[in-house]
């Protein structure tokens, strides 16, 4: 695409490129990620580290040992992966269990596919779907540890309490702030919306991000909730506000329906997602038997994803609807 | 402050400090200059060889006709200094190609065509004349797009023109040519405004300024401070804001429909250069002989504003700018966003040369592209709406059909996509393999 004749180099305009690549938006997602996983060692301690770090540079050594690359970081994207999918384990999960999971989110999830671009499925949630799928004993359907706020020392896999989305019951006898501050069992990341938000906040403000996806997934959980989610907590508001604090919505809606690759590029398409992927995760709390469902909800609309773009071409500058 | 915003649009780094103080200087008379045959959109023109006997050999005097057509979308060539012609041929063309052009060897004395004489006042000129006076100046758009100024003087008699636009908005980076003429031809651009208006009928006239030229909206509003039919509009700085469809939409808040020209919505777009050209030619005679051009970037040693004759070699241009730096890797005509990268300089300025930039190891992308990771921000950034990446996956894998689906014609190549791609994938140029393509095919 580059000619050089003699000294001058001639090729097709613009001419000037912005300073971003995939590498410094990586970056920037592992930035806004960090509050998250800051949260999850404070919360649960020690373990939740060594969770992250296994997880991560599993993904990082497979990605650069499939792909013959010295270069460990490259473009950041195995980094990324690895983080999410260690903020969607139980702290108290074995290691092996973490590198089975990070190796499957790399290698299933993204490099059979051909790598980075061209992956239909999120890759961290395909590793979580396994995990699930497969020791769905250590990934404790509905008990998981209960975090031990500051307290480093303290193993969590020996105090464990049910997660807040398994009964009307359990998750009364949470608190709304210990819901959105984060100091409730769950998994990793997952726990403590105020510090997703931070990140999201930043994310939208970068550019990296569009609000559709996570604005029509927590719009759609939140009406849903309000509306069939049986009214506890006093009022039907405050079950949907429930629905969207407690669990994995926050995190899924802003960092894995978010994923590049996996979603629409059609502003309305964006938008579709998130309402989709609200849908089917109520679908699953609601009525499934699952207590918790944004990971298949998500993996769903991936797969949803080509034929929604399709249907939502926007109309160009000046242009007069016609159909697709 | 115009309160509407046209979608998407980038903000690359302007550089336009390099120039923007620096007063147009006047290039001495070159030595040579090389007049090509086409410097317009449209049909070339015909080297007048029969009754004016442009041949080898010949003398002409400066503002002397060299060639025209008789065409209505074409715009005649005068020689730009006096002096002998030396050679007709085939030459380097700013646009790539070798087109038939007229050299002249000056002969330094800068005698001008007799036949040049002012065509007296404006109020009594008639439509006709002013239409007759800027096609036979050989006016076209300044901006770049080279397209004949007096056809667009002359819509179809069921399109009326209410609005007239003077495009001030230079939202290349690095240029500041049309800043400085805004500074320093203010009067010129509103008197040719006013010509406009006269030969369209028009009832408003309109100059469209980005605000990152506070002193020249500051100029241009103080002169039209007593004219009732004429506004500066202020534009939010953005690329692309200076593209005909967007500068329409944020002055006058129409929506130019995709793949129409602004007459339908009853506007007529100018650069302020043309604005200029066609006053010097109503008041001066003068046709079209020279030009502002900014010669700027980091690896021109003396960067400037300069009026240089057209035809005027750029190696010459750059010579006069002190010469270009060891470090110089890639040399474009017009701005950085949609110029053209040229493998010799040794090519004729044009019309519509802009700028000429040269840019150094340090600013030239090298390295390859990376698989789409579908971001969308190619989606976000384009002011037409399109989805810049589909385009381009299409044309990539040669289903031209489904390029045009995804509205591949209605890009008018901005870079915006290519610019902000964090991959850095060369969308326009797809998407300009796709064009070619569709129209190839349309034409069958």
């Amino acid at each position: 695409m580059i000619i050089i004749e003699e000294k001058l180099v001639v090729s097709s305009s613009p001419h000037m490129r912005s300073v971003e690549s995939i590498q410094s938006v990586m970056t920037d997602v592992l930035i806004a990620l960090f509050p998250a996983a800051l949260m999850a060692v404070l919360l649960f301690g020690y373990r939740a580290l060594i969770t992250m770090v296994i997880s991560i540079i599993t993904a990082m050594l497979i990605e650069a040992v499939w792909r013959r690359k010295r270069d460990l970081f490259s473009d950041g994207s195995a980094a990324v992966t690895g983080l999410l999918l260690a903020l969607t384990l139980p702290a108290a999960v074995p290691w092996w269990l973490v590198v089975v999971g990070s190796a499957s989110a790399i290698i299933i999830g993204k490099q059979v596919f051909g790598g980075i671009g061209y992956n239909i499925f999120n890759p961290a949630l395909v590793g979580r779907a396994i995990l699930v799928v497969s020791w769905g004993g250590h990934m404790a359907g509905d008990i998981w540890p209960s975090p031990q706020p500051f307290a480093f020392g303290i193993d969590v896999s020996t105090v464990t309490g049910a997660t807040a989305l398994a009964a009307p019951e359990i998750a009364m006898t949470f608190s709304f702030s210990e819901l959105f501050i984060g100091n409730i069992p769950g998994s990793l990341g997952e726990t403590s919306a105020l510090a997703l938000l931070i990140g999201g906040i930043w994310l939208v403000y970068k550019g990296h991000i569009d609000y559709r996806i996570p604005g029509g997934f927590i719009a759609t959980v939140f009406v849903l909730g309000a509306a069939f989610g049986g009214g506890f907590y006093g009022n039907q508001l405050m079950t949907g506000l429930f629905h969207v604090v407690a669990g994995g919505v926050v995190i899924a809606a802003i960092y894995m329906a978010t994923d590049f690759v996996t979603t629409p590029v059609t502003p309305l398409g964006r938008l579709i997602f998130g309402i989709g992927c609200g849908l089917i995760t109520m679908l699953i709390r609601l009525w499934g038997t699952l207590p918790e469902g944004v990971t298949f909800a998500i993996l769903i609309m991936n797969a949803a994803t080509p034929i929604i773009d399709n249907f939502t071409i926007p109309r160009q500058f000046g242009g007069v609807n016609k159909s697709a | 402050m115009s309160m509407v915003f046209f979608k998407g649009g980038v903000h690359p780094e302007y550089q336009k400090e390099i120039t923007s103080t620096l007063a147009i200087v006047k290039m001495p008379l070159p030595q040579k200059v090389v007049v090509p045959m086409q410097q317009h959109i449209g049909a070339p023109c015909e080297l007048l060889a029969d009754v004016d006997k442009i041949e080898k050999g010949t003398e002409v005097k400066v503002g002397q006709k060299l060639g025209d057509n008789k065409g209505f979308v074409s715009s005649p060539v005068h020689a730009p200094i006096s002096g002998t012609v030396t050679d007709i041929g085939l030459y380097n063309h700013p646009l790539g190609m070798k087109i038939n052009a007229v050299t002249i060897e000056s002969d330094g004395r800068d005698e001008w065509d007799e036949a040049i004489k002012p065509a007296g006042d404006l109020d009594n000129l008639t439509v006709e004349d002013i239409r007759r006076i800027v096609r036979e100046a050989g006016i076209v758009g300044l901006g770049g797009a080279t397209f004949p100024a007096h056809v667009k003087l002359s819509p179809p008699q069921d399109k009326p023109i209410d609005i007239v636009i003077i495009n001030g908005a230079e939202c290349e980076p690095y240029l500041t040519a049309d800043h400085r003429v805004m500074l320093e031809k203010t009067e010129e651009i509103v008197f040719g405004l006013k010509a406009m208006l006269k030969a369209l009928g028009a009832g408003e006239g309109i100059i469209g300024v980005e605000d990152n030229k506070p002193d020249a909206l500051r100029a241009m509003e103080q002169l039209v401070a007593e004219e009732d039919n004429i506004r500066v509009c202020s534009l939010p700085t953005k690329y692309p804001q200076g593209a005909e469809k967007m500068l329409i939409y944020v002055a006058t808040g129409r929506t130019v429909p995709a793949g129409a020209l602004p007459l339908e919505v009853g506007v007529v777009n100018h650069n302020v250069g043309t604005a200029v050209a066609i006053s010097q030619a109503i008041r001066e005679g003068k046709p079209l002989i020279e030009r502002v051009l900014t010669v700027t970037g980091a690896g021109i040693n003396k960067p400037a504003n300069v009026q240089v004759r057209l035809g005027t070699l750029v190696t010459d241009v750059i010579d006069f700018c002190g010469g270009l730096k060891e470090s110089t890797l890639k040399l474009i005509i017009g701005g950085p966003m949609m110029g053209l990268a040229q493998p010799d300089p040794d090519v004729p300025v044009i019309k519509g040369t802009s700028g000429i930039l040269a840019l150094t190891d340090e600013d030239v992308y090298l390295a390859e592209s990376s698989p789409c990771i579908r971001c969308a921000k190619c989606v976000s950034s384009c002011p037409m709406n399109l989805m810049p990446t589909s385009i381009a996956q299409a044309a990539e894998h040669g289903d031209f059909t489904r390029a045009e689906k995804f509205y591949a014609l209605d890009c008018f190549e901005c870079g915006c996509c290519s610019y902000i791609c964090p991959s850095k994938i060369p969308l326009v140029q797809w998407i300009r393999i796709a064009k070619a393509e569709i129209m190839k095919r349309k034409s069958k």
